[in-house]
């Protein structure tokens, strides 16, 4: 498995740290639910999925990887900070 | 049809011809008491011990494959009992005494062999852990010898003792431990279930779970609609998708652990060896096959197969541990979809939903608790009671984080497990 990275290009697989699922943090003050719904449920579909990806042995951003969990084939990939998922942009 | 020393000699002198299919093809009945979903190993056990210790036989077990297609098909055979963590080190303990006379209990021969599992260590630190976890195996009534590292070689001297980087200091051996034939499970609990009047019902996906008022009433499956008082998951893998038929988003990620198995050589590995530094698990099957794995592939995956990555991780580490399988060829690699959750442990509780109950979240270790998953199910089922020795597989334990299992020590979060 192949991740094109959009600030290093395609990269191998073993660059990258997983994280799971690609979810919005909850806002701070946000109930025991919310918190329990992004640290621990999961939709865990057998299709596409949106994950977090970490290219720390390459330029150290997080992506967002829309990845098909059946296939294994990847389909988009962008700046975790520009999909609205936090960081500096 | 009862198996006996007798029966196969006398079956061996008439041609075999007196051999019976081991259970029936029944077609599925309108309404049952307990609709199972999932006939893999933990499925026909629960089944089997929902008839034999609670006498409810108005049981059917829904499969959409065939009996033992799924994950008790591709495992590497292991069973044991040396865990650590209160909550997980009682129910192995039961499994593993289930194990032990599962055989009698079946009339099914399952090719139990208790050739013990030796869990190596190679410093310090990690030998401080194996004498902790040893004396808690000791206490919890089960067995746990450390082992020098002279005493490992005696018992397994084909291992790479020169390893500079990973010296071999001695191992944490449980004689009790071992391997099984993993289909003859699955056939003998199907057998088991059905002698007693469980139907089991193969080629019967299940495609929606009815709830009415907050109450499970039945199952829409491939083969037209099941009512059912009470409808039990055992999906492994799948569970995620089997909960989302009901409305439920359970804590779980589904992942590939991948497997491998040798070409058919002597015998040379007496034992199951686990090597920590490298995590790495092998045994010699009674075929000569050298059956070994190691991690998950660590990303979310249906695919029912590996990447790579883990393969390449895989035969690095076991020709480090094992110099002498270099030249050894693989004969197949396999693998199957792991429901993990966030502290690496398992779910047995009620559902959210009156009548519908879980049994999930068996991580990288489901084989080795069939027995026990089985009958503490069947006990929950039958009386809504959590058995002693599940007591703390709960569900909210991830919402309330009181009660979490993290028998790794790695943290309670999804991708590390």
């Amino acid at each position: 498995m192949r991740i094109t990275c959009p600030l290093c290009g395609e990269r191998d697989r073993r660059e990258f740290y997983y994280k799971g699922a690609a979810l919005v943090r909850p806002a701070e003050g946000a109930d025991l639910d919310a918190w329990h719904e992004y640290l621990n449920l999961r939709e865990n579909p057998a299709g596409p999925l949106d994950e977090l990806w970490y290219h720390e042995m390459g330029c150290n951003a997080w992506l967002k990887v829309t990845r098909d969990t059946a296939t294994h084939e990847i389909s988009a990939v962008e700046l975790a900070s520009e999909a609205g998922l936090g960081g500096e942009t | 049809m009862r198996f006996s020393g007798w029966r196969v000699l006398r079956e061996g002198l008439t041609g075999n011809k007196g051999w019976a299919p081991h259970w029936r093809d029944p077609e599925p009945k309108s309404e049952y008491d307990v609709v199972i979903i999932g006939g893999g190993g933990h499925g026909l056990a629960t089944a089997y011990y929902l008839a034999k210790e609670h006498g409810i036989t108005n049981v059917a077990v829904l499969e959409k494959g065939y009996l033992g297609g799924g994950n008790v098909g591709r495992n590497t055979t292991i069973v044991r009992a040396n865990y650590y963590l209160p909550g997980n080190s009682e129910f192995y303990s039961h499994s593993l005494k289930l194990w032990e006379t599962m055989e009698q209990d079946l009339n099914y021969n399952a090719m139990m062999s208790q050739r013990g599992i030796i869990n190596l260590f190679h410093n310090d630190g990690q030998r401080d852990a194996a004498v902790r976890r040893g004396n808690s195996i000791v206490n919890q009534g089960d067995d746990a010898e450390l082992l020098s590292r002279e005493q490992v070689r005696e018992l397994a001297p084909f291992l790479n003792f020169d390893n500079n980087r990973f010296p071999i200091m001695g191992g944490l051996l449980q004689r009790r431990a071992g391997t099984a034939r993993h289909d003859a499970v699955a056939w003998g609990y199907a057998r088991g279930a059905d002698m007693r009047g469980v139907d089991l019902i193969q080629n019967c996906e299940v495609t929606g779970i009815d709830v009415k008022n907050g109450k499970v009433v039945g199952v829409q499956t491939a083969r037209g609609p099941i009512r059912a008082k009470k409808v039990a998951l055992a999906a492994a893998g799948r569970s995620g998708q089997v909960a989302a038929m009901a409305g439920l988003t359970l804590p779980i990620e589904s992942h590939v652990l991948q497997a491998f198995v040798s070409e058919g050589l002597k015998p040379i590995v007496d034992h199951v060896i686990t090597f920590a530094e490298g995590h790495l698990y092998i045994s010699q099957s009674d075929k000569g096959g050298l059956v070994f794995g190691s991690y998950l592939d660590f990303y979310s995956s249906y695919a029912a197969r590996g990447n790579l990555p883990m393969v390449e991780h895989t035969m690095e580490t076991f020709v480090a541990m094992v110099p002498a399988v270099s030249k050894a060829r693989l004969l197949r690699s396999w693998g199957g979809i792991m429901d993990m959750t966030p502290d690496g442990s398992p779910i047995i509780d009620h559902a959210p939903i009156d009548g519908l109950y879980l049994n999930c979240g068996w991580c990288y270790g489901g084989f080795k608790a069939t027995p026990g998953s089985g009958s503490v199910y069947a006990h929950l089922i039958a009386t809504d009671r959590p058995h002693g020795a599940a007591a703390k597989f709960k569900l909210d334990r991830f919402r309330s984080g009181v009660g979490l299992m993290d028998e790794e020590g790695t943290g309670a979060q999804h991708n590390l497990h």
